[in-house]
């Protein structure tokens, strides 16, 4: 299903352990580096990168396919997609196929045909977020930078930052 | 969690303030420490390189001003916020964000003497030229707009002329050229106008207003939407390398947080026009209980315009259309102005508003007293008018002082 409401957000993020990261960079400048450094920093998930261009990010390995990625470590609990809106049929294809449980389409990353491809094949689906940030919302990142988390709670919870 | 929209009472009660994840206090501590300890090399690393979340050294951020923050941007529907010791130093910021020397501001010329100068004379200094034109002229404000202009700036409602602004016309003319509309939402508070909901991209205050509530305390506040597209080309401050932090594109790396982290990590960083930690605890405690004080602000302000407009000592009202901040001429110009403030005993006679004691000024005297005669009457001022901010006392002792200085002053 489309997840579209934070509590549905966090509830993902919550119950999901391991997060390929595909066209995870090695550049420190691009968005997709600062995503997977954020997420490799927080020890929180098992993150690899799906990058056929690059061997290895700060030390981790880089696969060059979900499907190789998938044959090393089994299926991942959320795929983080970014790629052009173009090529993102084929890789919803690719993690149906491998039995991902959710599909995460970064900023931008926006093409129809594949979220409702995804939702169709019963995958969760995060469209046009950036999973950094909702990282963050839900574990007071956001509330230490003076953003808006959204969030107003008068129970008592850990920080995970 | 529950997915639940607040209402604009919770949300100034608990917005940014959930208990302390460390000592389960519910009222918000107070983070009194210049700097914060790294977890770990790895973690200070990705600090500096804005990749992670966490607070380095208090002139950059900190824990009781990040909730102040917050609880602003929730307040004023905004993505983020970023307080500084004043108001004008948060307009400051707000401007040096985006202009730098060469460029240009637009400017509604119906607003607070202190911004007037700001803008015609210490950021002139600085190469960045202003224009000012009536808020209700959109021609004159349109045609002050040049290529190299970068912001269109306003006030909700005119210090101390009381004119309100159109904020979604002036909106879309700022937006016509490519450029954001920028208000000072100070003299309404949140509570009665949220510019953002009328199209204006970035709010700023001066929180020492009606957000302190009391009088007691400094402070500012920028607010931005995350809606404006900096990435347009125009903004190269945003959208070019910069050398202020390792080259980074801050429209590249952070999208819609493109301003507010530039805001901070760059021109907060550099200015050190920081909020302090006991200031930002005072503000939220006076943001608990905006509603209920601006409702009375309102009610009393009503009560007091309609009992000048009825004494023959006063010349004219312009009874506030927003808020409890308003003008009236007293007969006799400047001098009966002089016996009517000297007359009073319960109002007070300072330079300030927005506080729960009532207070009153002659601007031509002191507020406004940088500006010529003509940038006066520009900016809505006559000589004989006095500004009255309406606090929460009782009204039949706001009208028993008044009266009593109405018969003096003549």
């Amino acid at each position: 299903m489309i997840l579209k409401t934070p509590a549905e957000r966090n509830a993902l993020l919550a119950r999901s352990k391991t997060v390929a990261v595909v066209g995870a960079s090695n550049n420190p400048m691009r968005p997709s580096y600062t995503v997977f450094s954020y997420l490799r920093t927080q020890h929180r998930f098992d993150i690899a990168a799906i990058n056929p261009t690059i061997g290895e990010i700060d030390g981790v390995p880089a696969y060059p396919s979900l499907t190789a990625y998938a044959q090393a470590h089994g299926a991942p609990d959320i795929v983080d997609v970014f790629r052009k809106p173009s090529e993102l049929v084929p890789l919803v294809r690719e993690a149906i196929a491998v039995g991902a449980k959710a599909i995460w389409f970064q900023y931008g990353v926006v093409n129809e045909e594949a979220i409702e491809l995804a939702d169709k094949a019963g995958l969760d689906v995060v469209v046009d977020r950036c999973i950094k940030v909702e990282t963050a919302r839900f574990n007071g990142g956001l509330s230490m930078t003076g953003l808006n988390s959204g969030i107003i709670t008068s129970r008592r919870t850990e920080s995970h930052v | 969690m529950q997915d639940h929209s607040f209402g604009f009472a919770t949300r100034a009660i608990h917005a940014g303030t959930p208990p302390d994840p460390a000592t389960g206090a519910r009222a918000f501590p107070i983070y009194q420490s210049a700097s914060f300890v790294f977890g770990s090399t790895e973690q200070a690393a990705e600090l500096f390189q804005l990749r992670s979340y966490g607070h380095i050294y208090s002139r950059i951020s900190n824990p009781t001003v990040a909730a102040f923050e917050e609880r602003m941007a929730a307040l004023e529907g905004g993505l983020g916020a970023i307080a500084f010791s004043s108001g004008l130093a948060a307009q400051l910021c707000t401007v040096l964000a985006l202009a730098q020397a060469g460029d240009h501001v637009v400017s509604s010329q119906n607003v607070y003497g202190g911004t007037v100068t700001q803008f015609s004379v210490t950021l002139r200094r600085m190469g960045i030229e202003t224009t000012f034109a009536p808020v209700d002229d959109l021609a004159a404000l349109e045609a002050a707009i040049a290529p190299n202009t970068k912001l269109l700036f306003a006030e909700t409602i005119g210090n101390p002329s009381g004119t309100l602004a159109d904020l979604r016309a002036l909106a879309k003319l700022a937006h016509e050229h490519g450029i954001p509309l920028v208000v000072d939402n100070t003299f309404a508070s949140p509570y009665l106008c949220r510019p953002i909901e009328h199209g204006a991209d970035i709010v700023v205050h001066s929180a020492t207003k009606f957000i302190s509530g009391h009088g007691t305390t400094m402070g500012g506040v920028t607010i931005e939407s995350g809606r404006f597209d900096f990435a347009s080309g125009k903004f190269p401050l945003l959208s070019q390398p910069s050398p202020g932090y390792h080259d980074k594109v801050f429209t590249e790396t952070f999208g819609e947080f493109a301003f507010l982290m530039r805001a901070r990590a760059e021109v907060l960083r550099d200015v050190g026009a920081q909020m302090s930690p006991m200031d930002a605890w005072i503000l939220l405690l006076g943001l608990e209980t905006l509603p209920l004080r601006m409702e009375k602000h309102v009610a009393n302000a009503k009560a007091v315009a309609a009992y000048l407009q009825a004494r023959p000592e006063v010349d004219w009202v312009r009874a506030p259309e927003m808020g409890a901040i308003f003008i009236f001429g007293i007969r006799g110009g400047r001098e009966a102005g002089r016996r009517f403030i000297d007359a009073l005993d319960l109002w007070s006679h300072l330079a300030n508003v927005g506080d729960a004691k009532s207070l009153v000024i002659h601007p031509a005297s002191t507020t406004h007293s940088q500006l010529n005669d003509d940038e006066m009457r520009k900016a809505g001022v006559a000589p004989e008018a006095i500004r009255l901010s309406v606090g929460l006392e009782d009204v039949d002792d706001l009208t028993w002082d008044l009266g009593n200085a109405l018969e003096a002053s003549q």
